[in-house]
């Protein structure tokens, strides 16, 4: 089990005023984040337990995108991880921001 | 004096042989080794019928129980390396060199063989290829074959999986070679004559019908949200711009995405009638819900599919069936068809380098490639036009003067950036040129040459090929859509930019697509009983495929 932990500055605060969501189930190359809207207006914050070692790099890097396109200021993520792929991930971090903008996911 | 017909004597010889087994052309299930130590001669070459469906599963035991002291050193020409057997007859010593084109469930042993030296690999071919070569210079002296059926003359009915049959039977017995078959049955009537039983000499009985592979089903169950999103980004990105209605499509999640996207998504795109309307196809059951909807006017088959032969037989309109009713399926045919009548395949592959080379052979395995090179290439030898093939040609070369300008063929490679246990589909090398090098290749296994791929689809979005104008420009198209691996993380920003801007490279946003839009509720058939609610009842799965 590795622990990552990423903090970002975002461009502007997520939409909407629902205060967390859940998306995604911890199961072989899937992950579940929940997302929680605790932090101040600009600050983001992306902490990470996950079963496969040894990526850091990669996850760094899907969170900056990520924070970079969506823009998730205020939001702090949790992730439960079962070795999901990065395409998995992005996709669950952009669900997960969808969903506690208040829109369906 | 010259002797013009030793060929043809040493077949009489042989067929003398083997008649003490025989009655008639019949031989009984427990001669069949006896059979084949009396026909066969040491260095032969044979072609024992299997590919990556049908297998002649009976002849592969009888061939693997000969003596090696009677029968050594034979070079086996065939389409598959799938059964323990095609591995065993190396093992034991009976066969000695290996020229063939498909190895999936046995690719790391095969690649054991070969570093062990036990095998002495000629080349890795494509099927058509390999079929070729039988007609030039590597036309078997034996060929093992599987049918559905036979008379007592020896008519054989093949049924839906024809596949290599006529094709092996052809070289084999017009050039003094000896064609023995095993047949699920001996019969009094065919239902049709697929082999005329002056081609083939000897028939066996099996006591079970040959095995047939379910390679082409794939479940809906397990199509995922990023395979979705590459199959939306194909169809909005490629299939309706260039206008494309007659393709192939390799096995793989993703084109079976797009089959079950085509009725749902396709439709609302207006696509309907204007795309994916005639196929070079096996029976793919992820097709089902295109056909119940109308989309798709005609399909011709390389094999058949396990558990699609009542629905294919009530749909005689879209398939090639006989004067029986049952499917009429032809490897060769369906190949030639997929180079010259389609003007696009779309696949998956395992690795992809700089260049847009790509490969299925890994470290530790050696899968070979089965249809894929031939599909996936541009045939050089097409002289008739149309819009998909005409479109690419001229993007490939805008300023050459149009009426003698080639068109080029879209050869697509569509995947996610990362596959199976996280390993990446893009690298730096392939693994096939270390393969190469171990083994002494003259040529790297390469499944689908840099310069014939046209465009990468994956969930970063389209790079398109065709517009790149140097290699650097190739590579970067490449490593914008290649995401978070270790090549797509080494890209140049600034260029992958320019190239964005330049439509060379197109994300999701682009095309107006939101990655998050793509939702398994947009499957047309959600599991493989959707599939067979969809056929009507007609579509009957084989049992691994059932979980209700």
């Amino acid at each position: 089990m590795e622990k990552l932990n990423y903090r970002h500055v975002a461009a502007s605060r997520a939409k909407g005023e629902k205060h967390q969501a859940v998306v995604g189930v911890v199961a072989s190359g899937n992950l579940e984040v929940l997302v929680e809207r605790s932090l101040p207006e600009r600050e983001c914050e992306v902490d990470i337990r996950t079963a496969a070692e040894g990526f850091g790099e990669v996850w760094q890097a899907v969170v900056a995108d990520f924070v970079e396109r969506r823009s998730p200021g205020g939001l702090k993520f949790s992730i439960n991880d079962g070795g999901a792929r990065p395409d998995m991930v992005a996709l669950r971090l952009a669900q997960a921001a969808r969903a506690v903008e208040g829109e369906q996911v | 004096m010259t002797v013009w017909d030793s060929a043809r004597r040493a077949r009489e010889a042989r067929l003398q042989a083997g008649a003490r087994y025989a009655q008639g052309k019949r031989v009984e299930r427990k001669d069949a080794t006896a059979l084949l130590e009396a026909v066969m001669q040491p260095g032969d070459r044979v072609c024992l019928e299997g590919d990556n469906q049908k297998q002649a599963d009976l002849l592969a035991q009888a061939l693997a129980a000969v003596d090696p002291g009677k029968i050594h050193d034979l070079h086996m020409v065939q389409s598959g390396v799938v059964l323990p057997e095609h591995l065993d007859v190396f093992e034991l010593g009976i066969a000695k060199r290996l020229d063939y084109a498909y190895s999936g469930p046995q690719s790391q042993r095969i690649a054991k063989l070969l570093f062990g030296g036990k095998i002495e690999l000629g080349a890795v071919h494509t099927y058509l290829e390999l079929f070729a070569r039988y007609y030039v210079d590597l036309t078997p002296q034996v060929a093992l074959i599987a049918a559905v059926s036979a008379d007592r003359d020896g008519n054989l009915y093949t049924g839906p999986n024809t596949e290599d049959t006529p094709a092996i039977v052809e070289a084999t017995a017009f050039k003094d070679g000896v064609v023995i078959a095993q047949v699920n049955q001996i019969v009094d009537k065919l239902p049709r004559v697929d082999i005329p039983g002056d081609w083939v000499n000897f028939v066996i009985e099996s006591d079970k019908p040959f095995y047939v592979e379910p390679l082409f089903t794939r479940d809906p169950a397990a199509i995922t949200e990023t395979q979705i999103l590459t199959a939306m980004l194909a169809i909005k990105g490629i299939y309706g711009p260039y206008g494309v209605q007659r393709l192939n499509h390799g096995i793989g999640f993703n084109t079976a995405a797009i089959e079950l996207l085509l009725p749902t998504y396709g439709e609302r795109l207006g696509l309907k009638g204007k795309v994916a309307t005639h196929w070079a196809l096996n029976p793919h059951p992820t097709l089902i819900p295109a056909i119940e909807s109308g989309w798709v006017k005609q399909i011709h088959s390389f094999g058949s599919e396990v558990g699609m032969d009542d629905y294919i037989r009530a749909r005689s309109d879209v398939y090639f069936t006989g004067p029986d009713g049952s499917l009429r399926s032809n490897r060769a045919f369906s190949q030639v068809a997929g180079l010259y009548a389609c003007d696009m395949f779309i696949g998956s592959t395992l690795q992809i380098d700089l260049q847009g080379n790509s490969s299925t052979v890994t470290a530790d395995r050696v899968a070979g490639f089965g249809g894929a090179p031939n599909m996936g290439s541009d045939a050089r030898g097409r002289r008739h036009p149309s819009a998909p093939w005409l479109q690419a040609g001229k993007e490939a070369d805008p300023d050459g003067p149009a009426p003698l300008r080639r068109g080029r063929k879209l050869v697509v490679q569509i995947g996610e950036t990362f596959g199976d246990k996280n390993v990446p589909m893009f690298v730096e090398n392939l693994d096939a040129l270390k393969l190469a090098e171990k083994l002494n290749l003259e040529l790297a296994p390469v499944m689908v040459y840099s310069d014939d791929v046209t465009h990468i689809v994956t969930e970063e979005g389209i790079a398109n090929l065709l517009l790149c104008r140097d290699k650097d420009e190739r590579e970067q198209a490449i490593r914008g859509v290649a995401g978070y691996t270790d090549v797509g993380r080494g890209r140049d920003a600034k260029m992958v930019q320019r190239l964005r801007e330049r439509g060379i490279i197109r994300r999701p946003e682009d095309l107006g697509i939101d990655p998050l839009d793509a939702d398994r509720r947009m499957l047309a058939a959600r599991s493989i009983k959707d599939l067979v609610r969809w056929s009507g009842g007609l579509y009957d799965p084989p049992s691994k495929f059932r979980n209700w």
